[in-house]
């Protein structure tokens, strides 16, 4: 038997807010209008808390905790801009772009990027690490797609969604820590999966330019995203 | 007592480098160097990424003329497909490529050396330069800036921005040209042609002042290389590679671009980035040539267009055979603005030019692709070789100042010998000395795959080595 949904009160940045029991401040902070960013997080796949952008205080918790996987609780009050998270979010934006080689000009998704909008937005004007210019490699294996690692942020994005969404679980990660790597089946060039079905979602859903589609110039490469909302709506109205 | 001039940075070029003068115990220029200083490495950072990325990798080389290196990146990325692209989508990079010439042409011209010419080489350094002309002669500053803006503006309306637009694709060109697009520029042609036509007959009567830099200026004899067309024509676009000596007689005629590396050879001196090309049939160093717009007007049997013919009929009248001068560089680059705005206006009136196929779709079938075309400065060639998913393996990329590298040293060191006296050393024979590489144009940033805008700095070094003397702008 269904239970009633319960409701609960709180506040973010000093608004008075409410929200079902079961769902996050992340979605609630956006109900209301208030932004929190995130990079990682995309509606229609689950949550999993990797990028740590969407990072807020709550009052009487000394951790920081992800926006995108903490429940609403009753009386809690969430702060979604200071100073400190503001600064924290920068340098993970810094981390990201001083891991891997995101070199803007000449990538495909110039103008198009979710991590470059993400710098724009959060207002990260230089990386204050060095720089580690890994040597990653390119797979252009695939038929349509390519996969350039030097771009990829491992939001596992693609990951989610080849699982989720297609149901094939092509994509995983392998590796640990700074090594990690997203691979296709038992890391075997893209080309060569047998569980691919060239659907083409991860590429669609990939914030960076670290999956593209062939045969479009640099910069021209927009990401289509309508699908995701509409075939998680159909399945959940099966179910 | 011996010693070495060296002149460093180079002004009023694109990109860093120096001069060295070697005098010997009595004062003589005994050698005279040019000295690129900057170093980028394009064609190894090229490796592994994917051919598609290339023409706007490559065109990162240069601020200044990225369309350039887009025009001979696509080209070589067409032939990695194997394709030929759609007539209206050549004839559109064509534009592209005439507009590119077009302000190219007119930034060296007006910007960067018209001030040695109206204000003189002896000028004051502080006023020499482009807020000299506009204070001298107002007229000239603005036609300069306004024929650059010209064509610079052809650039956006075709590629939606003037630098680095990322339009050129291996196949074709991204977008159609709309109707609206192709007014605007038609109406902008007449007043360039304008402008140009009254720059050269200021220049051919200012040319008379300057007999001695004339005689002096890297006039030698030396081969001539470019594309022309099939049948002669002045070709910036496509077409064949053609040789001519000094004396204007075509040594090698209709050599297909691919074939490029039987006839260009690349040599390394320790000390400069610059690479020295040379003429593989002679050899090195003896193998000099030159390129661009010298080159070019040397080699054709005519331009192909009636007003620059005319005034290209003028040009070869000058000397018997090839005009041999390299001052005249300026002079060649004023007809080639000529003809560039003539031909964009033919193209733009060509019935197909608004059609809306113009792109080859096709993947990389081909695991080497050779692209070349004719820059500003010179001959561009692309060389890319590709594994089987269409990752770059190897590229070599051989720019038009490259080309001109042993010509410069050469000239360089007449100017020296004839300028530049030991026991007076004065800015204005130093500026002759530079002024010798304006010829040129030399673009560094693109030459050595580096970056930055030309300072320059000269020094007097002594046979042993010691640097006796500098003057540094």
């Amino acid at each position: 038997m269904n239970q009633p949904v319960r409701v609960k009160t709180l506040k973010i940045d000093g608004r008075d807010v409410s929200g079902r029991e079961d769902e996050t401040i992340l979605e609630v902070a956006r109900q209301n209008g208030i932004f929190i960013p995130t990079l990682c997080n995309l509606e229609g796949l689950t949550p999993i808390g990797a990028c740590r952008l969407c990072l807020v205080e709550i009052k009487g918790v000394s951790r920081l905790l992800p926006a995108c996987v903490t429940r609403v609780e009753e009386g809690m009050e969430v702060y979604t801009q200071s100073e400190r998270l503001q600064k924290y979010r920068r340098m993970v934006l810094e981390l990201l772009f001083s891991e891997r080689n995101h070199i803007c000009s000449v990538c495909v998704v110039n103008g198009h990027c979710e991590l470059q909008s993400m710098a724009q937005i959060l207002g990260m004007t230089h990386v204050s690490v060095p720089y580690r210019f890994p040597r990653l490699p390119v797979d252009a294996s695939h038929e349509r797609f390519v996969v350039d690692h030097n771009r990829c942020i491992l939001c596992t994005r693609c990951v989610r969604v080849c699982d989720e969404i297609e149901g094939a679980h092509t994509w995983d990660v392998m590796g640990r820590g700074i090594d990690s790597r997203v691979i296709t089946d038992l890391n075997q060039p893209w080309g060569e999966s047998e569980t691919c079905t060239s659907c083409g979602k991860c590429v669609n859903v990939c914030p960076t330019g670290a999956l593209f589609e062939k045969g479009k110039p640099v910069s021209e490469r927009l990401k289509k995203r309508q699908f995701l909302p509409y075939l998680t709506m159909m399945r959940e109205e099966r179910r | 007592m011996a010693q070495t001039i060296t002149i460093d940075p180079i002004t009023r070029i694109e990109g860093h480098a120096k001069i060295t003068i070697q005098l010997d115990e009595q004062g003589i220029v005994r050698d005279a160097r040019i000295h690129i200083t900057q170093f980028r490495g394009f064609e190894k950072l090229c490796e592994g990424r994917r051919f598609s990325e290339m023409p706007a990798l490559t065109a990162r080389i240069c601020g200044i003329c990225p369309v350039s290196h887009l025009i001979a990146s696509g080209k070589a990325c067409d032939a990695l497909l194997a394709v030929r692209i759609p007539e209206t989508a050549e004839k559109l990079r064509r534009i592209f490529n005439l507009a590119q010439l077009v302000q190219s042409h007119a930034l060296s011209f007006f910007h960067l050396s018209s001030p040695d010419f109206l204000l003189g080489m002896d000028a004051d350094p502080a006023v020499r330069n482009l807020v000299g002309v506009i204070q001298t002669n107002p007229q000239m500053a603005r036609d300069g800036i306004r024929l650059r803006q010209i064509g610079q503006q052809m650039i956006e309306w075709l590629a939606g921005k003037r630098i680095h637009p990322s339009w050129i694709v291996p196949g074709g060109v991204a977008q159609p040209l709309s109707a609206e697009k192709r007014e605007q520029m038609l109406a902008s042609i007449p007043e360039a042609l304008d402008i140009t036509q009254r720059a050269i007959a200021w220049f051919k009567n200012t040319m008379t002042q300057f007999s001695e830099e004339i005689q002096t200026f890297a006039n030698f004899p030396s081969l001539f290389l470019g594309l022309v067309t099939e049948t002669g024509a002045l070709e910036h676009y496509d077409g064949v590679l053609r040789v001519v000596d000094s004396a204007g007689n075509v040594i090698a005629d209709k050599i297909d671009p691919d074939d490029y590396e039987h006839y260009i050879g690349e040599a390394v001196e320790p000390w400069t980035y610059l690479k020295f090309p040379y003429y593989k049939p002679i050899g090195y160093p003896e193998g000099v040539y030159r390129v661009g717009p010298l080159a070019r007007l040397n080699l054709i049997d005519r331009c192909g267009t009636p007003r620059a013919d005319e005034a290209w009929a003028e040009f070869r009248a000058l000397e018997r055979g090839a005009v041999l001068s390299s001052f005249y560089y300026h002079y060649a680059r004023l007809i080639e603005i000529l003809y560039g705005l003539e031909r964009i206006q033919q193209l733009l009136n060509e019935p197909d030019i608004l059609d809306t196929r113009v792109q080859a779709v096709a993947g990389p079938n081909r695991s080497e692709g050779i692209g070349v075309a004719e820059a500003p400065r010179g001959t561009l060639i692309h060389h890319y070789r590709i594994d089987k998913d269409g990752l770059i393996t190897w590229a070599n990329l051989i720019i038009a100042t490259g080309h001109n590298n042993l010509a410069m040293n050469r000239g360089i060191l007449q100017a020296a010998k004839h300028f530049v006296k030991g026991d007076q050393i004065q800015e204005g024979m130093l500026n002759r000395v530079e002024a010798v590489i304006r010829c040129f144009d030399p673009c560094l940033s693109c030459s050595t795959h580096a970056v930055g805008q030309m300072p320059l700095h000269i020094q007097l070094l002594s046979p042993t080595g010691e640097v006796l003397d500098e003057v540094r702008r």
